[in-house]
């Protein structure tokens, strides 16, 4: 199962520049182990305390998967998944 | 971490068009007291701060702000169609300096963009009228929470050539 993970610059150190990923999984949250395993580090930049952080948005198929179930959001194959750090500040 | 790095910035300046600094500066009065945001696209890797792009502060609110989740994955589509990346993120700060503040630094997650801070705090009256007052214009990089400030270069508006 290969699903297409849209990677922002700011997490591209994780993936030697790679722009997208691909993973597998069948839910947000088995997408994200398996993206830790090719590139280490990424989970921690996406997940805090077992939740997605509030500042990082992920879309699967250009829905906000915080409208569709969250980490428990489903993937099936050829679903692309964007991520988009939160353009914000004080 | 991987091998990969951000490309060093030698010469730190953002260079921007006068017809686009001043739009900037109109949207940050147009929402005071709440604060603005936007970006300015152009193409990928080139520095060059060209499409004027106001963005909706979702949070509405005179201390925060935060792209609508829905126009920021449009904006990014938009910009990944056209090979272009923001190359300047900007938004005001209402009743303080045009600094960075500690959730700004905190939140900044574009290594490549020039950081833009208005401040209308010195443009309005206590009653909200135009006190004609100094608008702040200053820039930053951001990169890993280290805060550079850097020189803005302002161009003049394109001559219209005549024949």
């Amino acid at each position: 199962m290969a699903i297409e993970v849209r990677i922002p610059t700011i997490l591209r150190t994780y993936t030697d520049g790679a722009k997208a990923v691909d993973a597998s999984g069948e839910t947000l949250t088995a997408l994200i182990d398996d993206l830790e395993v090719n590139h280490p580090g990424i989970k921690g930049r996406l997940i805090e305390n077992g939740d997605l952080r509030r500042f990082v948005n992920v879309y699967i198929n250009d829905e906000d998967v915080r409208f569709i179930g969250g980490l428990e959001a489903t993937l099936t194959d050829g679903d692309q998944v964007v991520v988009l750090p939160a353009v914000a500040g004080g | 971490m991987g091998s990969h790095r951000f490309p060093a910035y030698p010469c730190r300046v953002l260079t921007i068009a006068q017809e686009t600094y001043d739009a900037i500066v109109a949207h940050a009065k147009r929402d005071h007291p709440d604060e603005a945001c936007g970006v300015v696209a152009g193409p990928e890797g080139s520095d060059r701060a060209e499409r004027f792009v106001p963005m909706v502060n979702a949070a509405g609110s005179p201390t925060f702000y935060e792209f609508d989740s829905t126009e920021l994955l449009a904006l990014y589509k938009d910009m990944d169609a056209r090979d272009e990346e923001p190359v300047v993120v900007y938004h005001s700060h209402t009743a303080t300096e045009a600094y960075p503040s500690r959730t700004d630094i905190g939140l900044a997650s574009e290594p490549n963009a020039h950081y833009v801070l208005i401040s209308t705090r010195h443009c309005f009256d206590e009653a909200g009228g135009n006190s004609d007052g100094p608008v702040e214009f200053r820039s930053y990089r951001i990169i890993d929470g280290v805060v550079t400030e850097e020189d803005v270069a302002i161009t003049p508006p394109q001559q219209t050539q005549t024949v």
